[in-house]
């Protein structure tokens, strides 16, 4: 039963915890719960039908179908983000430090909610398919209301940390705010980039260049909580490939440096109804 | 990018898909036969695991730093290395105890 929690919290705390941000990001904004709830349901109703259709995915594409579909999840979760954060570098940026910020980033914001959502769907299609897979298993062997209380256990301490991490992303000051979840999503996008990645380096469709470019499993193992909340949130890995570390850090410096070009760049007249 | 990034994946894979030494894994009341595998070292390697329990598995290894779920009746091929000499331990991770493994390569 605990063992089934530990399972469950790991494959939920990567979508509670992009969920989180995602709601940090959005904040304000008319409907985002609608919308991001809706993601959530969207992503579920996914898992299930991944799941039940899991054995002909992973025999698709000669056995590597299963790391095609989660080096796709992972990337266009990556564009979704992308698409977002460059929004709001051109369109929330220019306004920062005005006094109706809080306001107009969140307009800024509203224009990508239906991105985010794509996002934050996409994440629980992936990590919920896996928990679907495993629950399915276990309840074969496993009395049922053991299986559910693990479950239960499992995905509240997911929503735990990411309420925590919710209510810790919400006191920060208006003024900076927006600027630390644009931080947040950079880094996670390109966290899910080197995941992506590494699904390509195992099904043998890109080299891993060099297989293991530094060992820090020593000092910070991914297994424990810090390990795992750093690795969703930053992307860390204790053992990265060397293409993973191409893909984080493409990804890491498209995204600056695009947000940094767009927003310095001259911002044409506002369009009356941008929201 | 997106299409140059698709044409180097097709270039890539024809290249390499091949070729490479081939071990296998079966899965079996949530235990891994062979336990122990000799693989060589500084090459890639393609291991293909076998689940014969009715359950998934997700073969893992932080080491190895693979990770890939296999549906129970169904196989799952993985691509490692190339290693340097030593030994990389590989759990299932829906049955951490007693589904544990390790490839040692020379």
């Amino acid at each position: 039963m605990l063992g089934t929690a530990v399972i469950v919290f790991r494959e939920t705390l990567e979508a509670a915890l992009i969920v989180t941000i995602v709601l940090a990001a959005t904040r304000g904004i008319r409907g985002r719960g609608t919308w991001v709830g809706g993601g959530i349901a969207a992503g579920l109703a996914g898992a299930t039908l991944i799941a039940g259709a899991a054995g002909a995915i992973a025999g698709s594409f000669e056995g590597m179908g299963q790391e095609l579909f989660n080096a796709g999840v992972l990337l266009a979760a990556v564009l979704m983000l992308g698409w977002h954060h460059l929004w709001m570098a051109e369109h929330g940026r220019a306004l920062a430090g005005q006094l109706r910020a809080l306001s107009e980033s969140v307009r800024a914001g509203g224009e990508t909610l239906g991105a985010l959502t794509v996002a934050v769907g996409l994440a629980v299609l992936r990590e919920g398919a896996e928990t679907v897979l495993f629950v399915q298993g276990l309840s074969t062997t496993e009395p049922t209301k053991n299986v559910l209380i693990g479950v239960g256990l499992g995905a509240a301490g997911g929503v735990v940390i990411g309420t925590l991490l919710y209510f810790g992303l919400v006191r920060i000051p208006i003024r900076h705010f927006f600027r630390v979840t644009g931080w947040l999503i950079v880094a996670l996008a390109s966290g899910l980039a080197s995941q992506a990645a590494r699904f390509l380096e195992q099904a043998n469709l890109l080299p891993a260049i060099v297989p293991q470019m530094w060992d820090t499993s020593g000092v910070l193992t991914e297994t424990s909580l810090p390990g795992q909340l750093l690795h969703v949130l930053v992307g860390y890995s204790a053992r990265p490939s060397a293409l993973q570390l191409v893909f984080y850090v493409a990804t890491l410096a498209i995204l600056i440096i695009a947000a940094r070009l767009r927003s310095i760049a001259p911002t044409p007249p506002r369009m009356p109804s941008a929201a | 990018m997106r299409s140059l990034l698709v044409a180097m994946l097709f270039a890539v894979t024809s290249l390499a898909w091949a070729d490479d030494p081939t071990f296998e894994i079966t899965i079996k009341d949530h235990k891994f036969t062979p336990s122990e595998i000799s693989v060589p070292s500084n090459t890639k390697i393609k291991l293909v695991v076998k689940n014969d329990d009715a359950t998934p598995e997700e073969f893992e290894s932080k080491k190895l730093n693979r990770e890939k779920v296999i549906p129970g009746k169904t196989q799952a091929t993985i691509f490692v290395g190339p290693l340097k000499p030593g030994e990389y331990p590989f759990v299932g991770e829906y049955h951490e105890k007693t589904a544990t493994g390790k490839l040692i390569a020379k």
